[in-house]
């Protein structure tokens, strides 16, 4: 087993395991810290392809800004371990049947799938990097780069007006 | 790494996000899992992008892009989520002050 193998295996049961007590663990705040965990691991997973400008937007962006959001509204409003009643035990059972269902129905179609000897490559490539994203990135996709501070702008007037009713 | 791997990977993080949104109350919880669902779209963009590289740099010499446009998207993803939080959990913040509650089932009023 390579180092690479074991990183990567590493990785994905921090991410599933963290995912898993993330929906598992009553204390919201504990939610927030796993999901946050559960980020880093989809990081190194970035970083493991070589997705060097993606693996530090995930880390600024989402382990950074939105999960502290995320924790300050949960302090905002002062939820406790025991906020969410506990509701119908059959509806819990049959929330997690049908997701599992999604999963099995997904797993069954994609088993069968020709994937022999298509790989991602793990570890090379340059098509990560800032220089060659950016250069993609200010050429061909200029507009919608645009159209997202438009639409940073509306979402920020947006939660100031929402924040001052 | 096989891509089977990261599909199946993918599929794990997004289906316990389904579960999580099916069977929590909390509307914060709710709002993380589908967080979490966009994480893994993301991660099997990533590693779609990395994928027939050597094929198509065979079939197009001297292009120096193949594959960008995934991780591209895995950007663009990210500042809709940017902004979506944003917006969504000043709702969430003003639906507390009216109701003082984050849970689901007491936010169906439009029903009637």
């Amino acid at each position: 087993m390579s180092i690479t193998e074991i990183l990567f295996w590493f990785l994905t049961v921090l991410a599933i395991g963290s995912a898993l007590m993330v929906i598992v663990s009553k204390n919201p705040v504990y939610s927030v810290i796993f999901l946050i965990l559960t980020f880093f691991a989809i990081s190194g997973h970035y970083l493991l392809l070589n997705a060097q400008f993606l693996f530090i937007v995930n880390l600024i962006v989402y382990a950074g800004a939105i999960m502290v959001l995320f924790l300050y509204v949960l302090m905002l409003i002062n939820l406790n371990a025991d906020a969410e009643p506990m509701k119908n035990k059959w509806l819990k059972i049959a929330g997690t049947v049908a997701g599992g269902c999604f999963l099995l129905v997904m797993v069954a179609a994609l088993r069968t799938v020709d994937t022999k000897g298509i790989t991602a490559q793990v570890g090379g490539g340059d098509i990560g990097l800032i220089e060659t994203l950016g250069k993609t990135l200010f050429s061909e996709y200029v507009v919608p780069f645009e159209v997202s501070s438009v639409l940073f702008l509306s979402a920020m007037v947006g939660a100031v007006v929402l924040g001052k009713k | 790494m096989p891509i089977n791997l990261y599909i199946f990977v993918s599929l794990a993080l997004f289906a316990i996000g389904v579960i999580g949104v099916l069977t929590r109350r909390n509307v914060i919880i709710i709002f993380m899992c589908i967080e979490l669902m966009l994480n893994a779209v993301n991660l099997l963009l990533v590693a779609f992008s990395k994928m027939h590289l050597a094929e198509m740099a065979a079939k197009l010499p001297g292009a120096t892009n193949n594959g960008v446009d995934g991780q591209l998207f895995v950007f663009f993803i990210m500042v809709v989520a940017a902004a979506e939080v944003t917006v969504g959990l000043a709702i969430i913040v003003m639906m507390y002050r009216n109701v003082h509650s984050v849970d689901v089932n007491f936010l169906n009023r439009l029903k009637n």
